[in-house]
Formats: structure tokens, sequence, C-alpha cells
């Protein structure tokens, strides 16, 4: 039975606990004298059936399909024979691949044994007995549910408040997931950055000015040490970030006051939607755009003037990024803008500022914190951001503020150290979670200090 | 105005005179500043179209695909009855050609001359035979798609007036292009392979249904997942959830989630899901539950804006004629916050449906030619096929690439329109 089909089944198998439920409510009832002597309205203990015959049965499937894999592997890798057991840990992983390829009918990259096809026929028929099992314990727990519910419903049963304490818990399960998310995303960031750390030094990683993460798989071959210094790889984010800054925040912050101060409702209507599409183009669009039109474009500019533009450069990506960029801080400084209380305005004019001054002198400094942190959500966007980069920017870590050179950043490295088939013990791929672990320190550290801005900003003037 | 009079004696200076002499310049100002907003706002817009001109420019003649007239002889000494699905279809299509052109002799001649037509013409030709083996013996006209080279050249990307070296056909297919123009069987027609194949490395053989599948599949589980999730959270902490250290930290958890960088949330994916869970590579099962947590926060956040914007009221009246506090909010509140919840999650959607870098990291940027036909069957997304085209070194791919994006960005626009629409059909100002 294929994990499709037992939940069809389950399902099946609560609406009928739910029938069976509702029709024993109507029977106690009719007994006691009918359905107002009920604690509950019948409805509810059929549902209470439901739930006891559904949940259960899914967090066996929940648990099962987590752990079924793993456990699988390790009883096959127990009966291979001792010759392969005894291999180093990342040979047998690749022995491993081997037998789960052979499973699924994907190519082989190693020659297929009798060993390894034996093992394969091992793990399937695991594998079959696994579904079964599982099949079967999922739909015994959901009878099992099923008939201590039934058996259990009497008049004075408070399903309506059982129920309702059980929906309560999946909210807060759910509401949880949330915190689950970002556990998660430190413990499997943390956890490979620190296997990183134990092959590279922290210090050499922080501080170190050259990147260039290449393992030699031989020991004779060229360029065999991998250098993972982490500082070029920086000053290229911030470059392209701060070209895309520097043509966002202009741009965006001018087009909020202009739509929150001058604009009429008509202008504004057509004007802010608009700009809101920006928001909305996927980033590999932008990426696209930017390799082939944006950096051929810049680069013609740049030879015209006498400039060396390498095709990759960074300002490309930057004023790419900028453009994503614009509406992003342009609708959150118009929110900001717009809470700024109209007695301030109000008294501006009547001192007789004109709308530019009470702009600049009155509205923008009232809503200073509010921008800055809306400018600072948008440099978190920014750093972050990986297709424009994977797609117009370069590969090679050049330490340079030169806007026309190539540079690398955080998510491209990322990128191209994970993408296709990869072992998962090299200081290579390793070096990739400890960017992301980076990455993610500094964005969490850039949001919550805005998110924390806005807020109090917010406060203050409601 | 004056500083003093005749005599020299001091004439007091009024304060509107000094307001006066300002005034021209400080209007000066305000205009100024006021065009600065304006500009913005069409650089802004400017760099949208900009974007559209050049996306549709470049992609537009995607959407139609040159195509060769042949006249086929299914010669049955070539097509064995018994075994027609593994005969020679590609020798087919050559003799064929060799008829059509009795004069080109030679071997390399004769190779630049099957270059003109691409490899899919000797499947059409395999699928025609299998459907119908009655054909078999007759002449049939038939059209099969032509090279990608053909088909630039045709589409004017290719020039033919420059030197033989730097060009991708060489002046004698570029003759016989013309023979075959005379005799009217070249002509470019609407290009259906594009909408109904998976990848290719032939970009006349690449479409993006294997690709729009993947997505569907990946969206499917992310819709699933996500809008259960997100409305039963954004309830709880809306209605149910009491003031606490507990529900504080949820909250900003949920506000940081929402602004964590979408690789951060791919190398999860990567280590949880494939390596600790051991789930398939590549699979849409996998990038739907990457893209689910990714858009979670979005939903949660627009659930509870939508819970927000109903009226106390309602409860109030809900709890007044004695329904419980589960009872109030599944009968009477949630219906009402329904379609803001609605809106927010198509929304998400929207967003999920374009992103890209999460699903590299679990391994969906591979090669995938066949159509998806499962959850965990190997696939990629229109997004990543795009990217994919986008990093191809034909110049055929970059019109399909800018194709495949007109297509998505109609997606978005047809689920953005829908979220506006809903907006405006329920939208209740209370």
């Amino acid at each position: 039975m294929s994990p499709a089909t037992i939940l069809m089944a389950l399902l099946i198998l609560s609406s009928a606990a739910y029938y069976l439920g509702r029709r024993r409510a109507f029977a106690v009832a009719s007994k006691t004298g009918g359905i107002r002597y009920l604690h509950s309205r019948p409805t509810y203990y059929g549902a209470l059936t439901a739930l006891w015959c559904g949940i259960p049965a899914l967090l066996l499937f929940g648990l099962w399909f987590g752990l079924e894999d793993k456990i699988i592997t390790n009883l096959v890798v127990a009966d291979l024979p001792q010759a392969i057991r005894g291999l180093p840990d990342n040979r047998l992983n690749l022995v491993v691949n081997d037998i789960k390829n052979l499973v699924s009918g994907n190519i082989v990259a190693g020659e297929v044994t009798a060993t390894i096809q034996a093992a394969a026929e091992h793990y399937r028929n695991l594998k079959t007995t696994s579904n079964a099992a599982l099949a079967v314990g999922m739909l015994s727990l959901g009878i099992v549910g099923t008939v201590v519910v039934r058996s259990r419903i009497s008049s004075t049963l408070r399903a309506r408040n059982l129920v309702e304490q059980l929906l309560k818990y999946l909210l807060i399960a759910c509401s949880c997931l949330a915190i689950l998310t970002t556990i998660g995303i430190v413990l499997s960031v943390l956890y490979e950055s620190l296997r990183f750390f134990e092959a590279v030094s922290i210090t050499d990683f922080l501080f170190g000015l050259e990147w260039s993460p290449q393992m030699a798989i031989r020991a004779d071959q060229v360029g065999s040490s991998g250098a993972f210094g982490v500082i070029p790889v920086f000053s290229g984010t911030l470059l392209i970030s701060a070209i895309a800054m520097l043509v966002a925040v202009p741009i965006g912050l001018m087009s909020a006051i202009y739509l929150a101060e001058y604009a009429n409702k008509q202008f504004r209507d057509v004007a802010k939607p608009l700009l809101e599409i920006l928001a909305g183009i996927p980033t590999v669009v932008y990426g696209f755009f930017a390799a082939i039109t944006v950096a051929p474009f810049v680069r013609n500019v740049g030879s015209t003037l006498g400039f060396d533009v390498s095709s990759e450069s960074a300002l490309a990506a930057g004023l790419v990024m900028g453009v994503m960029i614009i509406p992003f801080v342009s609708s959150l400084s118009d929110d900001v803008i717009n809470a700024v209380p109209q007695a301030l305005r109000d008294g501006a004019y009547s001192l007789g500022a004109t709308r530019s001054e009470t702009i600049k002198q009155v509205v923008l400094p009232a809503a200073l914190p509010g921008i800055v942190g809306s400018i600072l959500l948008a440099v978190s966007r920014a750093i972050g951001e990986t297709m424009i980069v994977v797609m117009a920017a370069g590969l090679s870590a050049n330490l340079t503020l030169n806007p026309f050179k190539t540079v690398t950043t955080v998510t491209v490295q990322i990128v191209t150290l994970l993408i296709g088939d990869q072992e998962f013990d090299s200081p290579k791929t390793l070096a990739a979670f400890a960017l992301g672990l980076v990455l993610f320190i500094v964005t969490l550290f850039l949001n919550v200090i805005a998110l924390k801005v806005v807020r109090r900003y917010r406060e203050q003037y409601e | 105005m004056n500083e003093g009079d005749s005599k020299g004696n001091k004439v007091e200076r009024k304060t509107i005179d000094i307001v006066h002499q300002g005034l021209a310049k400080r209007y000066r100002a305000e205009r100024r500043f006021r065009l600065y907003g304006l500009t913005a706002i069409l650089i802004g817009l400017l760099c949208l179209v900009i974007l559209f001109i050049s996306i549709v420019g470049n992609g537009y003649k995607a959407f139609q695909q040159t195509y060769l007239e042949l006249e086929v002889f299914f010669d049955p000494a070539l097509l064995d009855q018994h075994n027609l699905s593994t005969a020679d279809y590609t020798g087919l299509v050559k003799s064929n050609l060799r008829t059509m052109f009795p004069e080109v002799r030679g071997r390399s001649d004769k190779r630049q001359l099957y270059k003109l037509i691409s490899p899919g013409g000797a499947f059409q030709l395999r699928k025609m035979v299998l459907r119908d083996p009655d054909i078999i013996g007759r002449n049939i006209s038939v059209w099969v798609p032509a090279d990608d080279d053909v088909d630039m050249l045709m589409k004017g990307h290719f020039k033919a007036d420059v030197a033989e070296s730097s060009r991708r056909l060489s002046d004698k297919q570029l003759a016989w292009i013309e023979q075959l123009k005379e005799q009217g069987k070249i002509r470019k027609k609407f290009n259906k392979t594009f909408f109904t194949a998976g990848d290719s490395r032939e970009p006349e053989l690449a479409g993006i249904w294997g690709a729009a599948v993947g997505s569907f599949f990946a969206l499917l589980v992310t819709l699933l997942l996500s809008f259960p999730i997100g409305v039963a959270a954004a309830v709880y902490l809306e209605e149910f959830a009491p003031k606490n250290r507990w529900t504080d930290l949820i909250e900003v958890n949920i506000n940081n989630l929402a602004a964590v960088p979408s690789i951060v949330f791919g190398l999860l994916g990567l280590a949880v899901f494939l390596n600790f869970f051991g789930f398939p590579r590549s699979a849409p099962l996998v990038g739907g539950l990457v893209l689910t947590l990714m858009t979670l926060p979005t939903i949660i956040i627009a659930s509870r804006a939508a819970l927000q914007s109903v009226p106390p009221s309602i409860r109030e009246g809900a709890l007044g004629v004695g329904a419980s506090k589960m009872q109030m909010v599944v009968h009477h509140v949630l219906p009402l916050a329904l379609p803001g919840m609605l809106t927010g999650t198509i929304i998400g959607m929207a967003r999920a449906l374009g992103e890209t870098a999460p699903l590299l990291m679990i391994g969906m940027v591979a090669f995938i030619v066949d159509i998806p036909g499962g959850l965990t069957d190997p696939s990629t997304v229109l997004p990543v096929q795009i990217y994919l085209w986008a990093d191809s070194p034909e110049r055929a791919f970059v019109e399909r690439t800018s194709a495949a994006i007109m297509v998505l960005l109609v997606f978005l626009m047809l689920m953005n329109a829908a979220a506006i629409v809903l907006r405006r059909k329920f939208e209740k100002r209370w």
C-alpha cells in the first residue's frame, strides 16, 4: 500500500467513525427520551469519534514516515558483508546510495555486484514489509480509537467540550510550527557549521582574506588547499547591497513622499499598484533581465566612457536589485509617512511653511524611525537576495570596492557549493552551511532591530 | 524692500518683506522637490516598462517554430514490421532528405544537410508509424521541426550576410534553406511543443509542460499544508492565546520568519528533509514542504489581519446567545474573515510559485525530460526551468527563457487578479 492509499483509507475510516459515533449518539438519545437529554449535539459525538480515529493514526504516520528510511538503511547496512561494512563512512555512503538508486530504478554510479543486488532486494522487501506494517498499524489504531470512543458514548459524555479541547490543542500545535521552523533552521545550520569549524578554524573563516573553496580530491592536485576566508565574500555582498540601496532608497523614498503628500487620489490609485508589480515579479526574472539586458548595457556604456567593465559587474546586479527593492522601500515608507498625524502638518502650514518645508522639517523627522526601520528591512532583503546575484554576479571572490569588477556574494557561494550531487561531509559543502549561518544571523539581527524600531514608532502615534 | 532712504535714515525692515524676498526661492524649491518625487515614480515605472519590453521583445517569437515539409516515403525496407518501435527512423528522415536534394554528394555535405532537421523529426515519424502501421509503404507529406539554428535564421536572430566562419550555418545550408523557401516547404507555425513537452537539450524540442506540472504538484502540497495550518495558527493567536511571554515569542518568531532570506529555508530543507528524514531529492513533495514553511508566515500575518477586521460585536453577539468560544469562532468569525484569509493565501501562493532559490538547494535543478506523474517523481518547477534555460548557451534558449517567463508572469497576474477580485467582492467595511 502506498502512503497515499493509506491516507485515503484513513480518511474513509474516519468518515465511517463520524457516522458511527453520531448514530450511537442518536441510539443513546432515543433510550433516554430524545436528543435534548444528550449533553452535546449528536454531531459532536461523531466528531469526537472521528478525531480519536484519525489523530493517533496520523501521528503514527508522521513518526513512521520520518524514521522509516533511517531504520531500513541501518538494517540493510547491518546485513551487508563485513568487507563492505568495514569501509570508511564516505565510501559506505556511496554504496548505500547505489543501493537506493537501484531500488528506485535510477542509474547506478558504481558497478552492480551480486551483493549490492541482494542488498537492494533486501531493502525493497523491508520497505514493502514496513509499508504493510504501517497500514496495519494505522488502521488498527483508528479502529481501536473508534471502538473505544463509541463504547463510551453516553448522555453525560461532554463531547462538545472534549472536541473543543482537542481542536484547541491542534491550533496550539499549528502556531508552534513557527517556533519549530526557527529551531529547525538554527539547529540544522548550526550543526553543520560546527562540523565545518572542526576542519577550518573560526578565525580563519571570519578574518581570512582569501576564498577559494576547491578541495583537492587527490593530494597532489593543483590548488589543493581550500581557502575559506569569508571577508571577500562579505565585501562583495556589501558592495552589491550598497549599490542596490543607492538606487532604491532615494527613488523609493521620494516616490513614497510624492504618493503620500502630493499625489491626488486618481494618480495614487494607478501608480501605487503599478509600482507594487515590481515587488511581485519573481527574482529569477530580474536575474534574467540583469544578465541579458542590463549587464551588456552597463558594459557598453562603460566601454564608451573608457572604463573597463566586467561582463558580470557588481554594478549591473546592484542596479537591478535596487529596482527590485524600490517598491519595498516605497510601500513601507508610505505607510510610515501616512501614520504621521495630520496635526503636525497643519501646525507647520499655519506657520507659513511650504509643503516641501513641512515634509523636510516636520514630517520626515517625525517619520524617521519608521523610515530607518523600513530601510533596514530592505537591506536585509538585499543581503539575502539570491537569484539576481546568482545569474548576474560572478563566482570569483575579489576583494575590491570597484563596482565595475566581478564580485561574489554569500548567497551565490551557498548556491554554487550546494547545487548538484555532492558528498555531505567535505568542508566544501559544509562551508555553505557556515555561510548560511552567518547570513541568518546578520539578517535576523537586522530584522529584529527594524521590527522593534517600526513597532515602537507605531505605538508612539497610536 | 529698501535698506534706507536717501538721507541714510534706517527704515524699519518688516518681517513680511523678508518673507517676500525669499518667497520666489522657496517656491522654486517647492516645485523642484515636487518634481523629484514625480521623477522618482516615473523612474520606477520606466524600469517596469523596460523590463516588460525586454522580456516580451526577447520572447514573443518563441511561440512560433520553424517547420520543414518532408515528403516522407515510409520505406518498408527500413521499417521492420516486427520491431517498429526500435526501427531506424533517423535513417528514414535522412533518406527522405537525400531524395529531396538529390544533388547533394559527399559526406560532409550530407551531414550538413541532415543538420537542418531537428532530431525530433525522427521521433515524430516513429510516433506516426506506431499509431498507424498502415502508412508503411505510402508517401505522406509531414511537417517536422527544423533545427534551432534554422529557426533562429528564419526569425532573424542570425544574420546571413556575415562571413561564413562567424555564423552557425554554412553557405550551402543557406542555399538549401533558400530553395526550401521558394518551394514553400519551410514555414513558421504555432509552437505546440513548447506547451506540451518536458525539458530537452534541443531548444526546438524543449517545453515547459514538465516544469508546469512540477510547479502544480509543489504548490498543491504547499496549499494543502499551509492554508489549514496558517489559518489555525492565526485563529489561535488572535482568538484564544493568552497574552504572555510564550505567545509574544511566537509572534516575534513569525514576524522574523517572514523576513528570513528564502535560501535559508532551502538549507533547512536540505539538512532536515533530505539528510535527516531521507526524503527523495528533486521531489515536488519536498519542494512543497519547503515552500510551506516559507509561505506560512505570510498566510498567518494576512489571516490575523482578516480576523482583526471582524468587529467585536459579532463575537459578543455569538457569545451572548450562548455559543462556546470555539462555536463563536467557527460559526461566526471564520466565515467573515475567510475572504481576507483566502486573499492572503493566494498572494502567498503567488510568491511561492515564483520562488527559486530554496528549490535549488533541494535538488530541483536536475535536467528532467519526463513529465512528473506524482509527488515523489523527480521534477523541476517553472522558475527553476527559467534559471536552467537562462544558463544554456544556445541562442534559441534566450527566446524560450523569455517565453517561459511570460507564461510564469501570466500565471502570477491571474493569481493576483483573483486575489483582487476576491477582495473587492467580499470586502466589508464595518
